[in-house]
């Protein structure tokens, strides 16, 4: 395969992935921060580059998300991702979220992931994917 | 060292040749600006063909079979391993270990001599800067035997403090591990000093060679060292091939790591006995090619010269060290360049490493971002990753002015600049 090595570049050689999209959740993200008494908080890291997100819900009685909130350091893929997950989830149900899926975010994020920066990608909606499992086995049991 | 080495006569173009990769355009027309050698080395054509050659030639296995075939690659196995005595300055083939790399070659002896004469309260000495090969298999066997583990300090600027060796090396002390050359730091570390002191005490040294012996001339007898690994893929050679050196006396009194066909002299059902060295610690079938492989990149590296390719690098490095100080934000973790090798390690203000990385890859230059399997040594810096420059034998001044010019995009990208 002659063509091969020029091709993986051809790839990886494209500017789109720091757009201005990307760089403005970075540089000013939606609902940095803490929340007084989340409903539930987790948090996740990525081995590989140390990014790190913490991601806190309040959501209510009617399984709604009311508020998302994240918190974290790490490179700009990881962090603007979950700013905008952040945005993307309020107001949605814990069984709406139960149908988001990892294609539709990392369609969200308007850019195209090599594999190893889906990771990066994708840390916050790994997180959430895991709050969403916690949250139904905290589901209170019907009295009898 | 010398303030600055010349590199007259170093003819780096020619060398580039003899790399097939450094060959092929990018789609911008440039050519690859390869400066991850500290994670892998590029392959020169002669490797290549010596791996083919064994393959369409001479596949067999090694010291079975009777027919042709298994005789020429037993010879040529064991010519590699005489290469490998001669470029370390081993005293006899026999001390050299094939393994899989620098990884399996501590953790043989972490297992293989740990297991067998570490006890408790017997001490392990470390430092900060390892890399987790020389870390956490002395964690495991350390706590299998009841051994603590003492670190060596650092300097602020990252160097061994040995200033404080005599706090830390101990009559307790069985054997002191070091990496000869900080994958990610650049240090350079006096192995002369701390073997010999070591010996006074009674110690074994350990010699992590995988960022210096393909870029500085190792001798294991002078210093006097115990045990030596490293890896192949980091010398041009082949991935999966390794080396372990041991001295015989210590070789011999270790049990084997791995146990199967080919380490063994009389098998019963109840009881075996075990080959000599080195059989005993080549269970199974080896990389032969691999091996073969590492040969062929031994007389690579021994036809340019292993002087002149480390004189060079360190021109590159001071090169480096000197424009990158120049870019704003830009702090570099490490020692001045007199006490360094061709490893350059940094961090920018306001762009994450792994950003860095991808995005000096989207200029055609490769490097390393990431802990790079130093974790402790990250905690001792305070910043969860770096970006790392390392240097080979076919690097150019003018890739250190790419890896400038990319680094000052990325911070355009970034909107710092």
């Amino acid at each position: 395969m002659p063509r091969e090595f020029a091709r993986l570049y051809e790839v990886s050689m494209s500017d789109e992935l720091y757009d201005e999209h990307i760089l403005d959740h970075f540089e000013s993200p939606y609902h940095k921060g803490h929340l007084d008494h989340p409903t539930i908080a987790h948090e996740d890291k990525n081995p590989l580059c140390g990014d790190e997100v913490h991601l806190e819900l309040l959501v209510d009685e009617n399984r709604r998300v009311k508020e998302a909130w994240f918190d974290g350091h790490g490179c700009a893929i990881s962090q603007a991702a979950a700013s905008i997950l952040t945005h993307e989830i309020e107001g949605k149900t814990i069984d709406e979220l139960k149908e988001f899926t990892a294609p539709h975010m990392l369609d969200l994020l308007k850019v195209r992931l090599t594999a190893s920066r889906q990771k990066c990608g994708l840390l916050g909606f790994k997180i959430l994917k895991t709050m969403i499992y916690t949250l139904d086995e905290r589901k209170p049991t019907v009295s009898p | 060292m010398t303030a600055t080495l010349t590199t007259t006569g170093y003819d780096v173009e020619a060398i580039r040749r003899d790399f097939p990769i450094l060959a092929k355009p990018l789609p911008n027309g440039a050519s690859l600006v390869y400066l991850d050698n500290g994670a892998t080395a590029q392959k020169p054509g002669l490797v290549i063909e010596k791996m083919v050659e064994c393959l369409e030639n001479y596949t067999a296995n090694v010291h079975r079979g009777i027919h042709a075939l298994g005789d020429r690659v037993t010879t040529e196995l064991e010519a590699a391993r005489e290469k490998v005595r001669q470029f370390i300055g081993a005293a006899e083939a026999e001390e050299i270990i094939f393994t899989s790399g620098t990884t399996m070659s501590i953790n043989l002896v972490a297992n293989a001599w740990g297991r067998k004469f570490l006890q408790a309260g017997d001490e392990l000495l470390l430092n900060e800067m390892e890399h987790h090969a020389n870390l956490v298999p002395w964690q495991q066997i350390a706590h299998e035997c009841g051994a603590t583990l003492r670190f060596i300090p650092l300097t602020a600027d990252g160097r061994l403090d040995l200033s404080a060796l005599d706090d830390v090396l101990t009559d307790r002390t069985k054997l002191v591990a070091v990496t000869g050359l900080s994958n990610v730091l650049g240090t350079v570390n006096p192995i002369g000093e701390i073997a010999a002191r070591a010996k006074a005490r009674g110690a074994l040294v350990l010699v992590d060679g995988a960022q210096s012996v393909p870029h500085s001339i190792t001798n294991v007898r002078s210093p006097d060292i115990d045990f030596l690994g490293f890896s192949g893929h980091k010398l041009y050679g082949p991935t999966g091939i390794g080396v372990l050196y041991g001295k015989r006396k210590l070789l011999e009194k270790m049990d084997p790591f791995l146990c199967g066909g080919n380490m063994i002299r009389r098998v019963q059902k109840m009881s075996s006995d075990f080959a000599e060295i080195p059989s005993k610690f080549e269970a199974g079938t080896l990389p032969i090619t691999e091996a073969i492989g590492l040969g062929a990149a031994i007389d690579y590296v021994q036809s340019v010269g292993l002087a002149a390719i480390a004189g060079h690098e360190d021109s590159l490095m001071r090169q480096a060290y000197r424009q990158l100080s120049e870019i704003p934000g830009l702090t570099i973790v490490g020692p001045a360049p007199d006490f360094r090798g061709g490893i350059v390690s940094f961090t920018v203000e306001g762009v994450h490493p792994h950003d860095m990385a991808e995005l000096l890859d989207r200029k055609g230059v490769a490097v390393r971002a990431g802990h790079h399997c130093t974790m402790p040594l990250h905690d001792w810096l305070k910043v969860n990753s770096t970006t790392r420059a390392s240097f080979a034998a076919y690097n150019t001044p003018a890739e250190v002015d790419a890896l400038c010019d990319a680094i000052h995009y990325a911070r355009k990208v970034f909107r710092l600049a």
